[in-house]
């Protein structure tokens, strides 16, 4: 087993690396649909939307390596680090369950990063800024389909109803996390509001319950992960870590 | 993977300024605003298309292939209704 890279996490190297690992631990999950999905439609949209995620992750990683300019590449950053030193939220982890599980992850997420990457296209970074020109397209899509499935699912039959207000439950404690500060870039807790009004419209039109804010999770940004994200990594690292280089 | 007992749709892509809609195939959703992202999931994935049309399946009214002879086949002898058929004089240039 090869061992795990250690990275020098300046501010911006940080910065970056917890927008790419957002990115490519949701798509990782996403893409654990593929072949599996309730139809072949959605099979085809969330592998889209998995493969959107994994191209915002190696552009974000790519710059990382740049700037932290010590040989690392996009692979290390993504199968030679162990779970303490992944950077992303703790909501995007969280293991698929179900289809409603899966879409209410989706629809919490997007409807934070959508307005993020807006916000960064003003960045001074202009590397950041055009990252976030092509992912907020992107963003804008996942939330819209993401969006459509909630209110079907919420207003839909007695089960779809169930799951979607159970998924909508269990993960909501994990939303809090997005708005927490960050010592440089954009703040968060001023995408607050927006993030809050597509929430309740969507929730609304759903006819869903939504939860009151108590207690919230929070430590992905510093590595303290909830126990899925250890396995997928096992996973997703196994043939690197095995067959370091391998290529094919 | 099972077919979900929804809708059949027909999908139509324009692919670009000028050119018309082309049906590309099919899919199953539950309404409207669902066929269109999956059409658009499905059969937009490499740049295909500019616009995308759905239809309903059970809106297109299809001639019956058992009809075939009556329907087509008498076009086929009449080649008069080709503008190829007929000379053209040569002063008349290019038409």
């Amino acid at each position: 087993m090869t061992g795990s890279i250690q990275v020098n996490e300046t501010p911006l190297v940080l910065y970056t690396l917890r927008r790419a690992d957002d990115a490519l631990v949701l798509g990782h999950r996403l893409s654990e649909w593929c072949g599996h999905a309730p139809s072949l439609e959605e099979d085809m949209a969330l592998a889209n939307i998995g493969l959107d995620l994994l191209g915002q992750a190696r552009a974000l990683y790519s710059y990382a390596a740049e700037l932290e300019a010590a040989g690392h590449d996009e692979d290390g950053y993504a199968y030679l680090r162990d779970a303490p030193q992944y950077r992303n939220l703790l909501l995007l982890e969280q293991p698929n369950g179900d289809f409603a599980h899966t879409m209410a992850r989706q629809f919490l997420y997007s409807a934070f990063a959508d307005p993020y990457w807006r916000a960064m296209t003003r960045c001074a970074d202009p590397t950041l800024a055009a990252v976030a020109a092509k992912s907020e397209k992107e963003s804008a899509y996942h939330l819209r389909h993401s969006s459509e499935w909630m209110i079907r699912l919420g207003d839909g039959t007695e089960e779809s109803r169930r799951r979607a207000q159970t998924a909508v439950d269990t993960l909501w404690p994990y939303t809090g996390e997005m708005f927490e500060p960050e010592d440089m870039g954009i703040d968060p807790a001023t995408l607050r509001p927006e993030w809050a009004r597509t929430v309740t419209d969507i929730l609304s039109q759903a006819t869903l319950t939504q939860p009151a804010n108590t207690w919230m999770h929070r430590g992905g940004r510093i590595g303290r992960h909830t126990e899925h994200l250890g396995p997928m990594l096992a996973v997703m690292q196994h043939l690197q870590r095995s067959h370091p280089g391998a290529r094919w | 993977m099972p077919t979900p007992d929804t809708t059949l749709w027909e999908v139509f892509i324009r692919s670009r300024n000028g050119l018309a809609h082309k049906h590309v195939g099919s899919l199953h959703a539950a309404d409207a605003t669902m066929a269109l992202q999956a059409a658009r999931d499905v059969y937009t994935r490499r740049g295909e298309g500019l616009s995308v049309w759905v239809v309903p399946s059970n809106a297109i009214t299809a001639s019956d292939p058992a009809d075939k002879g009556m329907m087509f086949e008498p076009a086929e002898s009449k080649i008069y209704r080709h503008p190829t058929f007929y000379d053209v004089p040569d002063d008349v240039g290019h038409m």
